[in-house]
């Protein structure tokens, strides 16, 4: 039978800080293990925590970029449970009176405008690291776990959708395009393999048309592509037992990325009974909507509205639009390319070709490439002018990218001007049509590609430099009188 | 608001989410005195408090931060001093995994 899928998201974020949440703690990621903890994140007794201002106004400018509505009223609250990675024993988090609620996130999926709602978004402290003795070496150490806190109170923001999701692909595009809003407002780097944004879904399948059914959790799921196939295995294994007329289980479920399925999950230390209070340490917050406004004008052009204006604008098609806003770093490079190289399609051709490949092959990012947009712009003018061939542009560019140093240098230097001086390439040729009396033949009983070896031959013979169409052209007025 | 009564079930219920461990008479006793604790705050009940708004902290402060900034940590043999089993500046705990 087919059923309808409600899917609801938990996405958790770190916040890129440079203290954690309520003490002055370094938050930076790889330091040794404890190293940056204190009495307060420790959860020693009579310590007070204070909030960090900036963790705040990340969350809100987060919130106001999904347009939530911000609170006029928040609070913190304690969430109580015991787990070694939790020095307090408590959380110190949000329930009621989150920093912002009811927004939404709009993306494309299959061509089509769809608009996810968000319940709220959350301010709270992260917990610490566990390591458990079965992933060292030490065979010894197999009973016990080990803990870290320097992520204890690192501050993390928590975005949750209500459950209309309807399919694991959208599920994969709403995170795909949540994921940018952050890094566009620098609040954090979104970074699932160091944990810096995670995620846990809830799932459920009702026939068409009836309310909605009994809903699983889902955990443990380390990137965006095991979340599609976390929820597509679950979709299975309901749809399997509500055919077979059984019931769902509320229950929460981890993903074994192993064995491509779901497994309920053992311990029951997990019953939600989390006894939250009004955290008592921290005063409540009051949000004055000139401090939103403030927040609000500091917001840079979103994603999705700067997809649509560079589709408008430049007249590019959707999907180079797509992939130029997929960070902010390419969009700006790619709009301070056009200062010095007004033609928007042929520098979304390079950014996505050359840029993107020489960027994913050297594994940095656009904020560490020595290549200047205006660089990039000089080089493409040389190649509209025809100083050098569109091969050679490549070469040079990839020299760009290696060293930093400038186009006109590369060309200058290793003597890459193309040659476009008819006399010294109808030597060229003459030289080459000697050599190679068998392509001249062939071309003249008519084959075709002859004449393109001919090309090829001329073009190694000048390491590339000889303008591919005067070439051309020379060769076959030299043959048309042969 | 319904009239909460407490009984042994709960209370062996609230020790475990708190980690403790009670004995028989221990159960009985906190049943009872839980009981009277609740039933006395109950008194509370015949205010009328329909136009107070819940009140979390006694104090009128609001927005109280701190600014984005560095302090030192603590010294790592500091953090651990109190640690009954540590190896490699970590805290070590008996295992605990799905």
């Amino acid at each position: 039978m087919n059923y309808e899928v409600s899917i609801g998201l938990e996405v958790h974020v770190e916040l890129l800080t440079k203290s954690k949440l309520f003490c002055g703690c370094s938050t930076r990621f790889g330091a040794s293990p404890n190293s940056q903890t204190c009495p307060v994140c420790l959860g020693l007794p009579g310590v007070l925590p204070v909030i960090n201002k900036k963790a705040v106004e990340y969350t809100l400018s987060t919130a106001l970029a999904l347009n939530c509505k911000a609170s006029n009223f928040s609070r913190f609250a304690r969430k109580n449970y015991y787990y070694p990675d939790l020095p307090k024993n408590y959380q110190i988090s949000q329930y009621e009176e989150p920093l912002a609620r009811q927004g939404y996130l709009e993306f494309e999926l299959e061509g089509k405008l769809r608009k996810v709602e968000i319940e709220r978004v959350h301010l709270e402290e992260d917990a610490g690291k566990l390591i458990h003795g079965e992933a060292t070496e030490n065979i010894e150490e197999k009973d016990m776990s080990f803990v870290d806190y320097n992520r204890t109170g690192i501050p993390l923001m928590e975005i949750v959708t209500f459950p209309v999701i309807s399919s694991p692909e959208e599920a994969y595009q709403y995170l795909v395009n949540l994921k940018k809003i952050p890094k566009y407002l620098k609040v954090s780097d979104c970074n699932m393999e160091e944990g810096s944004l995670r995620c846990d879904a809830n799932i459920s399948l009702a026939p068409k048309g009836e309310k909605r059914g009994t809903k699983a959790e889902l955990k443990n799921m380390n990137s965006f592509k095991e979340i599609r196939e976390g929820l597509t295995s679950e979709i299975k294994r309901q749809s399997h037992l509500l055919d077979k007329g059984k019931r769902i289980i509320q229950e929460t479920r981890l993903w074994d990325n192993k064995k491509k399925k779901t497994y309920p999950m053992r311990s029951k230390e997990w019953a939600h009974d989390y006894r939250y209070f009004p955290e008592p340490d921290l005063l409540p917050l009051e949000i004055e909507e000139k401090w939103i406004e403030e927040l609000k004008a500091k917001l840079p052009e979103l994603p999705q509205t700067r997809c649509q204006r560079f589709i408008r604008e430049y007249s590019l098609p959707p999907y180079d639009a797509g992939v130029l806003t997929d960070s902010k770093e390419l969009a700006d490079y790619f709009e301070e390319c056009l200062k010095s190289f007004p033609q928007p399609k042929q520098v979304s051709n390079w950014i996505m070709g050359e840029f993107l490949r020489l960027l994913k092959e050297e594994n940095i990012t656009v904020e560490e490439v020595k290549v200047s947009p205006t660089q990039l712009g000089k080089l493409l003018k040389y190649l509209k002018k025809g100083t050098i061939s569109g091969k050679l542009a490549k070469v040079i560019f990839e020299e760009m990218f290696k060293t930093g140093r400038k186009a006109k240098e590369i060309i200058k230097l290793q003597g890459l001007k193309q040659i476009t001086n008819e006399k010294s390439l109808r030597k060229v040729i003459d030289e080459v049509l000697e050599q190679t009396p068998q392509a001249v033949s062939d071309f003249k009983k008519g084959k075709g590609k002859a004449l393109g070896y001919l090309v090829g031959e001329v073009m190694k013979k000048t390491k590339g430099k000889a303008n591919p169409g005067l070439v051309n052209k020379l060769l076959k007025e030299k043959l048309s009188i042969l | 608001m319904k009239e909460k009564k407490i009984n042994k079930e709960e209370v062996r219920y609230i020790a475990h989410l708190a980690r403790l461990e009670l004995s028989k008479e221990e159960e009985e006793k906190f049943s009872r005195q839980l009981r009277e604790i609740l039933a006395y705050v109950d008194k509370l009940k015949e205010v009328d408090t329909r136009s107070v708004a819940p009140t979390s902290h006694v104090f009128t402060l609001k927005n109280i931060f701190r600014k984005d900034e560095r302090k030192d940590s603590l010294p790592v043999e500091e953090v651990l001093r109190n640690a009954p089993q540590q190896r490699r500046t970590q805290f070590q705990v008996p295992r605990v995994i799905e």
